[in-house]
């Protein structure tokens, strides 16, 4: 059941990034790349760490692939969908595929030694989240205000120009 | 039975379908997902270390939440700086963006 359960999530992880990486249109790219986050919140379930996966259907689903359709949406590159891939593709097919190999023969030829999941309670999470982790949880919190601050600077309309 | 090695292979399998992506693609947009797909190889990848190796610790899943934590900061600024440049060049086709090349 389990092995079942995995090998459906590991389809719909690498079916939704090669959708990603060889569609043409950009909105399918986005509705591809959803599915593939939803297949990694579902391998997270599959690791015991429900919170995760929580937080990964908030984030990832609920908020940057909408950003990313905000986006695709205002650059109106859906009314351009065939901006088809570069000339060095097939170079970066070998470069992939050499990556894949490569990082393959790693974890084969040395294994970990894994005597099953662990499951993790939430509230110890949450404790060592806020006492052994709280110096970099408050730099998580300064580095999302200087990036909505940026993003706010970055994006807005030129006064002067106009 | 299911080991860590299975969860690695397709983290591997998905950070590479990523790289592709990044190297291969034209338009802005599609290289940030495919940036999205490497940093969600990454996270596989630390939270199967940290749910097969690490009884007690379980540091790998606290650097998976800071890795989304980063990941959400890294697309709000990096479409603030793709609309910047389609107002600019009237193209998100990175072909074009050439401007800073020697």
């Amino acid at each position: 059941m389990t092995w079942l359960v995995f090998t459906v999530l590991s389809g719909i992880i690498v079916g939704g990034g090669l959708g990603v990486v060889t569609t043409r249109n950009v909105v399918h790219a986005a509705l591809f790349l959803l599915v593939s986050l939803m297949g990694v919140a579902g391998f997270y379930v599959l690791l015991l760490s429900e919170f995760l996966a929580v937080v990964q259907i908030f984030i990832y689903v609920g908020a940057i692939v909408i950003v990313l359709l905000f986006g695709i949406m205002l650059t109106r590159s859906s009314e351009y969908p065939r901006i088809a891939d570069n000339e060095q593709w097939p170079v970066a097919v070998i470069m992939s595929l050499g990556f894949f190999t490569l990082l393959g023969l790693a974890l084969f030829t040395y294994p970990n030694v894994s005597d099953g999941r662990n499951d993790v309670a939430m509230a110890i999470l949450g404790k060592s989240l806020f006492t052994d982790w709280a110096l970099p949880f408050e730099i998580a919190s300064i580095l999302l205000l200087i990036a909505l601050v940026g993003a706010v600077v970055l994006a807005r309309e030129d006064r002067k120009s106009q | 039975m299911i080991t860590l090695v299975h969860f690695q292979i397709v983290s591997a399998a998905l950070f590479s379908i990523g790289l592709y992506g990044v190297m291969a693609r034209r338009s802005a947009i599609l290289i940030l997902m495919s940036i999205e797909l490497m940093l969600n190889a990454v996270n596989i990848n630390l939270v199967a270390v940290a749910s097969f190796l690490d009884p007690d610790r379980f540091a790998g899943i606290i650097i998976a939440i800071f890795v989304i934590t980063v990941a959400a900061a890294e697309i709000g600024l990096a479409l603030a700086i793709v609309l910047r440049m389609f107002r600019n060049r009237a193209t998100i086709n990175v072909d074009h963006m050439d401007l800073m090349k020697w």
